[in-house]
């Protein structure tokens, strides 16, 4: 379970008539509490998604209110948290550090008490899951976009959090690879937090959270949800 | 014009591993890191243009025990190559042939080998030595899963500086701007920047180095 109280991120930002800094909000104040299995977050570019997201495996910390998960809170006790809790970025690029996916793979498991020919047994199995185990050798930026992405997923996974969270996964892939991923996130036993612009994904979701202007502007359902989403949509001008 | 097929990005001498089961592969990596800095050692204690030819024979040995495709390590030595092509041609006229060859082969010598060991050596393996090495720094208060992985990652950021660069002078190429260092400079500069960041949050997500 994933409990954010009294939420607030903020930022500094830079003064355009060159006076000192100002205090922006980032997002908040927000309080959930997070226990679905499958839970979609909307919103426009900008809107304070991402930052909600990080803020779940302590990526971002909170300016103020807490953020527990499991009763562990993201800023006293943010290792243990980020064992519980994966993150999936929007471009594997920034995300896949080694070589080569099996090299990858095994730096995830570095931190589990496993020698070097469990960790690499390891990390091929990961790999194998998703189908990635002819790649195992390859330079990864000889794998197309949408093997990155399974790539960072395996990553990810190889340790076994007990939460998924991923911020716009299919944003940068084809039709094809949007669809191969969202199967995956979809049959996963993790509770899966995921951030999204694709709405027929969202639909799947058991519940959305609306974001907008750093708020959780609704909160709810999957099909009402997202028709307040496009209705905000169809209104705002930027 | 057909200019064939296309090649991979160049990512820099110290290469990817490539996997193989010739003695190198098979041989430790704290055992081959041993032997690299002993070489290194030697070839710089050792002086004169037949000992820099010795080293050099030595790592084409090497090269050859390996059994890395030739291309993989000639594609990535062409840049250290025109380099030491420049400094020989610098040591030949302040100082005079023998330098100049001494100079030029040891440093071709020492590149090949170490590329022999990138190439031969899995970067899990690797990381795993390096901690090992590191661990008196446990004393001090430092990690040495942490110093480790910093080495690892700054021998996986050469390629990733090559490639941004790269990058970088196509997108100034495309706005017609090849002729101007700072633009090719300074956007690469800051994508560094921003790849570092990008790496730290990476690392942060999968919760390595804070044990």
């Amino acid at each position: 379970m994933i409990a954010l109280a009294g939420v607030q991120v903020t930022a500094y930002s830079p003064d355009a008539a060159g006076g000192a800094d100002r205090i922006v909000r980032l997002l908040g104040p927000v309080s959930l509490a997070l226990g679905e299995h499958r839970i979609a977050i909307v919103g426009a570019n900008g809107s304070g998604k991402s930052t909600l997201a990080r803020l779940l495996n302590g990526l971002v910390l909170p300016s103020s209110g807490t953020v527990q998960v499991d009763g562990l809170d993201t800023a006293r006790d943010g290792a243990a948290v980020r064992r519980r809790v994966g993150f999936m970025f929007t471009d594997p690029d920034a995300q896949l550090v080694m070589p080569t996916p099996v090299e990858d793979v095994a730096l995830s498991l570095r931190r589990l008490p496993l020698d070097a020919a469990a960790r690499d047994a390891a990390a091929r199995a990961a790999l194998a899951r998703f189908g990635l185990a002819d790649r195992a050798e390859v330079p990864v930026h000889s794998l197309s976009g949408g093997q990155r992405q399974l790539l960072a997923l395996a990553s990810v996974l190889a340790t076994e959090p007990q939460i998924l969270v991923c911020d716009e996964p299919t944003t940068l892939l084809d039709l094809r690879w949007r669809r191969i991923v969202d199967e995956l996130l979809a049959g996963l036993d993790q509770q899966v937090v995921v951030v999204t612009h694709d709405l027929d994904a969202a639909l799947q979701a058991d519940r959305v959270l609306v974001v907008d202007d750093g708020a959780v502007a609704f909160d709810g359902d999957p099909v009402p949800a997202v028709q307040f989403y496009r209705d905000l949509m169809t209104a705002a001008h930027p | 014009m057909s200019t064939g097929p296309l090649r991979a990005p160049w990512t820099g001498p110290l290469g990817l591993y490539h996997p193989g089961t010739s003695p190198l592969h098979r041989a430790r990596a704290g055992l081959k890191l041993a032997i690299l800095a002993l070489f290194t050692l030697a070839v710089a204690l050792a002086h004169g243009p037949r000992s820099a030819l010795v080293a050099l024979g030595i790592a084409l040995l090497l090269q050859l025990v390996s059994r890395v495709p030739w291309h993989r390590t000639t594609r990535g030595l062409l840049p250290t190559l025109v380099v030491a092509a420049m400094i020989g041609a610098y040591q030949w006229w302040a100082r005079g042939w023998a330098t100049a060859v001494e100079v030029s082969v040891n440093l071709v010598a020492l590149v090949l080998i170490s590329t022999l060991l990138t190439a031969t050596t899995r970067a899990d393996a690797l990381l795993d030595v390096l901690a090992r090495i590191a661990r008196p720094l446990r004393h001090v208060g430092l990690s040495p899963e942490v110093f480790g992985l910093t080495v690892g990652l700054f021998l996986r950021t050469i390629p990733v500086l090559v490639r941004t660069t790269s990058e970088t002078r196509d997108a100034a190429r495309a706005r017609g701007l090849e002729r101007h260092p700072r633009a090719v400079l300074v956007p690469a500069a800051v994508r560094m920047v921003a790849h570092a960041r990008a790496t730290g949050d990476a690392l942060a997500a999968r919760g390595l180095g804070e044990d």
